[in-house]
């Protein structure tokens, strides 16, 4: 519960930072967090107490391996999500890159179209 | 970007001792990513960090990062493609993405030939599209788009 | 056919590649590859329909083995019915049109392989996205589509481009994390992601209230960003207009359709279920916002004077026509919507093609600074009135059929106030266009207009074509247009007292996800 808690906690930090800050680049760092916290949400779903790496090695038992492993379909799930953040991640520095060649500046109250 | 000469000789020396071990590495994990943690994405990773690493070592214009950067794009999307075929291979096998290849003992490298080539295709287009993305952002240079396609 | 299924992804996306692979060495290659393999898809679309309508499976569901012979086959689930189909071939069809259209607008931008790459990549994304059959690959397919939409909203690389592709991929960016938590609540209260099995487990009420309720809250924050729902549009208005003009037509007539409305009508209908305990709520939920997108974005619409503007306002403004009519929630009210929602496609991707070739002709958006284009330009005039008249809902064009449609839909399900805004809206539209047809097609000629010429055949063709069909959609909707809209619409609703529709595609997805 206490994870659960704090992916809500990284969530509204992420939010925070992107709603609230004016610098560009504290709005994309707000971004990421957002989605780790989505991410942290996402891995804590397949997760038992004590469980172990749902990868089988040889020798082991199957029954036993099913029984203490952990979910694997969200670690698959956030993999993917990771993937996903990574190429909006370079899109989104591109783009900062971009405004900041044209500006001189990341401040989003300079700017004609970012206000609000 | 960093000087153009790169950093200290200390840095340049350990550098050359570890690229190839970490390349050697980021392809181990690719290599048996069916039978143990990892695979093709981390994998790529690694590869890209140990270009990554080149670059910051000796500067943008020599050594092995310099080369990889000028193919990185076409290396990007032929590991795309290679994959696209690959799974297209399953056809023969009975459906998209099927595994064609004759399986093996289980957990061993050849257990499941087919899943270890669109490993490396994901290498390939993982390792050469994130270190492409670190060119197009640290040179400053190069289209904003900078396009990635989910890998799963 | 079944087999062909996932093609629809893989054909996009192995074009979006061989471009980029080209990019350097054969520049040329990219526009050809991808209207091949538009063109492909196109035909695809064509024979999954004329397949349904001869009576063989039309339907069909795909996955990946990894164990053979275990009971349950995990995989990938690509799932097309009938409402997968119509969205296809929607798809297929604007993107050829748009190709072509590109072929000589584009000429003024750099790195043209790169724009077929992204292009590409969208229609993969799209594709996906309608045929994907369970909740995270709707997800991921999504994110490809949306990735890309950023990049191509920021293709013209100037300051404004750039503001409005930061602030759309934002906005997206927090839309998708919403779904994405949606995902896992749904993932976390019933263990399956398959979006049959949670419709099934829905229906049977084996998952709590509470996380139904929050899962349907998500869905719609995110996927009404996606779909530029009115307290969620600030992006719209300018993330749209500053794409090239093909790019627009794309975004504006597919994108936030595929992404938003299928993707709601899917969830809704057969994940959540519209007939559960939420029932009545998301269908008062999604009245209320049609109606606030319907007529806050033909009123925002009045004031502007950049045409591109205005038309995403409009855009806005029919999206809530669609959302009101699925929110009458019988089959009539569906069917009504899905045919707004193909007649949008087509009409306003023929205006935001238009506006390009008039940006392009007078050298200027703002539509005060034209006139009497019908004198210099007669190709692209008459596109552009066609697609016009659609919109402002004159018959015999196909946007008076749905919009009727929608009103007796709406009257039909004991909802005259909404009827009444929709009647509003539908009057205001047609006040707006009557007053871009005066402005900028007829009307007194600007002297520095007199030399001007009209646009390649190239690029006033795919906007005739899309007008001609404008027309053709609406004389055909007695002729046969109906059956497959209807079967498309019957595919999430059939209007018995009971809904069976979500059951025969839990059957589809089973019975055609476990081969022999």
């Amino acid at each position: 519960m206490m994870m659960y808690a704090l992916a809500a906690v990284l969530l509204g930090v992420g939010l925070y930072g992107l709603l609230v800050k004016r610098h560009l680049l504290k709005k994309v760092l707000g971004l990421l967090i957002v989605e780790h916290a989505v991410n942290l949400f996402l891995i804590q779903l397949g997760y038992i107490d004590g469980g172990i790496a749902p990868i089988r090695t040889a020798g082991e038992e199957a029954a036993a391996f099913v029984g203490n492993a952990v979910d694997p379909l969200p670690q698959v799930l956030v993999l993917t999500s990771i993937v996903i953040g990574l190429g909006l991640a370079m899109l989104m520095v591109a783009l900062t890159l971009r405004i900041y060649q044209r500006y001189g500046s990341l401040d989003a109250d300079r700017m004609s179209e970012l206000k609000g | 970007m960093s000087d153009p000469q790169g950093m200290s000789i200390v840095v340049r020396v350990v550098t050359r001792w570890l690229f190839g071990l970490i390349l050697i590495f980021g392809l181990a994990v690719a290599l048996f990513g069916h039978v143990t943690p990892g695979g093709g994405f981390a994998g790529g990773t690694i590869v890209a960090c140990a270009f990554v690493l080149a670059i910051l070592a000796f500067g943008g214009s020599r050594g092995p990062g310099a080369a990889f950067a000028r193919w990185a794009s076409s290396l990007d999307a032929t590991g795309a493609l290679s994959f696209l075929v690959l799974a297209i291979l399953g056809y023969t096998a009975g459906s998209f993405l099927h595994q064609w290849a004759a399986r093996g003992e289980l957990f061993t490298l050849g257990s499941t030939p087919s899943i270890v080539l669109l490993n490396l295709a994901i290498l390939l287009k993982v390792g050469a599209g994130l270190f492409a993305g670190f060119i197009a952002v640290a040179v400053f240079e190069g289209a904003a788009g900078s396009e990635k396609g989910a890998d799963a | 056919m079944v087999d062909i299924i996932p093609l629809f992804v893989l054909i996009p996306l192995g074009a979006a590649f061989v471009c980029l692979l080209a990019k350097k060495k054969l520049p040329a290659a990219a526009p050809t590859v991808s209207l091949a393999s538009a063109l492909a898809l196109l035909a695809m679309a064509v024979a999954c329909h004329v397949e349904g309508a001869s009576g063989a499976s039309i339907a069909g569901a795909w996955s990946l083995e990894l164990h053979g012979g275990v009971a349950f086959i995990p995989g990938i689930a690509l799932v097309l019915d009938g409402l997968s189909a119509i969205f296809l071939l929607l798809v297929a069809l604007v993107s050829s049109v748009v190709i072509v259209f590109g072929l000589r607008y584009m000429d003024s931008y750099d790195g043209r392989p790169l724009y077929y790459a992204l292009l590409n990549l969208l229609i993969a994304g799209m594709n996906g996205a309608v045929l994907a059959g369970d909740l995270f690959n709707l997800y991921v397919f999504i994110e490809i589509a949306s990735i890309a939409s950023y990049a191509l909203v920021a293709f013209g690389t100037g300051g404004h481009e750039i503001e409005a592709a930061f602030k759309y991929l934002m906005l997206g960016a927090v839309a998708s994390a919403s779904i994405l938590i949606g995902v896992g609540i749904l993932y976390a209260s019933t263990g399956l992601l398959n979006m049959a099995d949670i419709g099934a487990m829905v229906a049977a009420g084996n998952v709590s209230e509470g996380a139904l309720l929050a899962a349907a809250a998500l869905f719609l924050g995110g996927l009404g960003l996606k779909a530029a729902m009115m307290p969620f549009h600030a992006w719209l208005p300018d993330a749209h207009p500053s794409a090239p003009a093909p790019i627009s037509a794309m975004l504006s007539g597919l994108l936030i359709k595929t992404l938003g409305i299928y993707a709601l009508v899917r969830i809704l209908y057969v994940v959540i279920g519209m007939d559960g305990p939420l029932g009545g709520s998301l269908q008062t939920i999604l009245l209320v916002l049609g109606c606030v997108s319907m007529l806050g974005g033909v009123l925002l619409g009045l004031g502007q004077t950049d045409f591109k503007r205005l038309l995403a306002y409009h855009s806005i403004s029919q999206m809530g026509f669609v959302l009101v009519a699925l929110g009458a929630n019988t089959w009539l009210g569906v069917a009504a919507g899905l045919f707004h929602a193909v007649n949008h496609a087509l009409f306003k991707g023929a205006l935001f093609l238009s506006a390009g070739s008039i940006e392009r002709i007078t050298g200027t958006r703002d539509l005060s600074k034209m006139g009497g284009l019908a004198k210099v330009a007669p190709m692209t005039a008459v596109g552009t009135a066609g697609a016009a008249l659609s919109i402002a809902g004159v018959p015999p064009f196909n946007g008076f059929w749905s919009k009727l449609l929608i009103l007796i839909a709406l009257f039909q399900a004991g909802l005259p106030v909404v009827a009444a805004a929709a009647a509003i809206t539908a009057v205001l539209t047609l006040v707006c266009f009557t007053k871009v047809q005066r402005k900028a097609l007829f009307g007194k000629l600007p002297d520095r207009l007199a030399t001007a010429k009209d646009v390649p055949l190239s690029m006033s063709m795919p906007v005739l074509l899309l007008a001609l069909l404008c027309l053709l959609g609406g004389l055909m909707w007695p002729l046969g247009l109906d059956d497959v809209i209807g079967d498309a619409a019957a595919a999430v609703r059939t209007d018995a007292e009971t809904n069976d529709a979500p059951a025969s595609y839990r059957k589809l997805v089973h019975d055609l996800g476990r081969k022999p």
